[in-house]
């Protein structure tokens, strides 16, 4: 028996007795495929709002200590009396 | 925006059906043989098709003329090998089952090569290992399926000559 027979004999075996597809098969899977859409999209809509806060928080520190002010020296004293 | 969503969403599903009513009967023979069981009763292979119908419906907008088949054969295949070592390590088919005489990773092979014929480079690229490993494996189960009964009394570990 060379290669080709072999293979076509195990396919024999492997088609044997189809089973019967349940018919609530496709709506479990539309269920369960639908509620991890949802769940991704309710991980997006709260990656949305963390960013959204984020950029608010850091817009009103800012706004409120100015770091791109240089801060007045501590070392070297206030030049007076020229 | 919602009307579009709305719509989107029927349209996914019409397909959807459409694409289990032909795909599902074949799919769940590849699962049954995957699992060992035998074709009337065979509740692992109905979850394992369940979850990866399930993931090919939730990426069914994004599949971009990607085959559907393709996909959830991909992740049927997957899941079962990730199962295999995650939950059902000491896992024995019940009889009934064309291939309870081999093991998981000689069914996954063999089912993907000569049932669903996947090519030898596409099946050793999805399971990452080398295809002669796959054409090896896949020689082995051929033998195990064709002569059961003088393997039955010998362990698994079967020498085959390639033809």
């Amino acid at each position: 028996m060379n290669l080709r027979e072999r293979e076509a004999a195990v396919r024999r075996i492997l088609d044997r007795r189809p089973p019967v597809v349940p018919p609530e098969l496709c709506a479990d899977a539309v269920r369960r495929g639908g509620r991890m859409l949802r769940r991704r999209a309710a991980a997006r809509h709260v990656m949305w709002l963390v960013l959204l806060a984020a950029v608010v928080a850091f817009a009103v520190w800012a706004s409120t200590t100015h770091p791109w002010v240089e801060p007045p020296s501590t070392t070297t004293p206030p030049v007076t009396g020229w | 925006m919602r009307e579009r969503n709305v719509a989107q969403a029927s349209r996914r599903d019409r397909e959807f059906e459409a694409f289990v009513a032909g795909a599902a009967g074949r799919l769940l023979q590849t699962a049954t043989l995957l699992t060992a069981e035998p074709p009337d009763d065979n509740p692992r292979a109905r979850r394992l098709l369940t979850h990866a119908l399930a993931h090919t419906y939730a990426v069914w907008d994004g599949l971009r003329g990607e085959d559907p088949y393709d996909r959830t054969r991909r992740e049927l295949a997957l899941r079962f090998e990730r199962g295999v070592w995650h939950h059902h390590g000491f896992y024995r088919p019940p009889p009934g089952g064309v291939l309870r005489a081999l093991g998981p990773q000689e069914r996954l092979v063999l089912v993907l090569r000569l049932y669903e014929g996947v090519a030898e480079e596409q099946t050793a690229a999805l399971l990452g290992m080398p295809a002669e490993r796959v054409r090896a494996i896949c020689l082995r189960a051929m033998a195990t399926v064709l002569h059961p009964r003088r393997e039955k009394s010998v362990p698994p570990v079967v020498e085959v000559a390639p033809s």
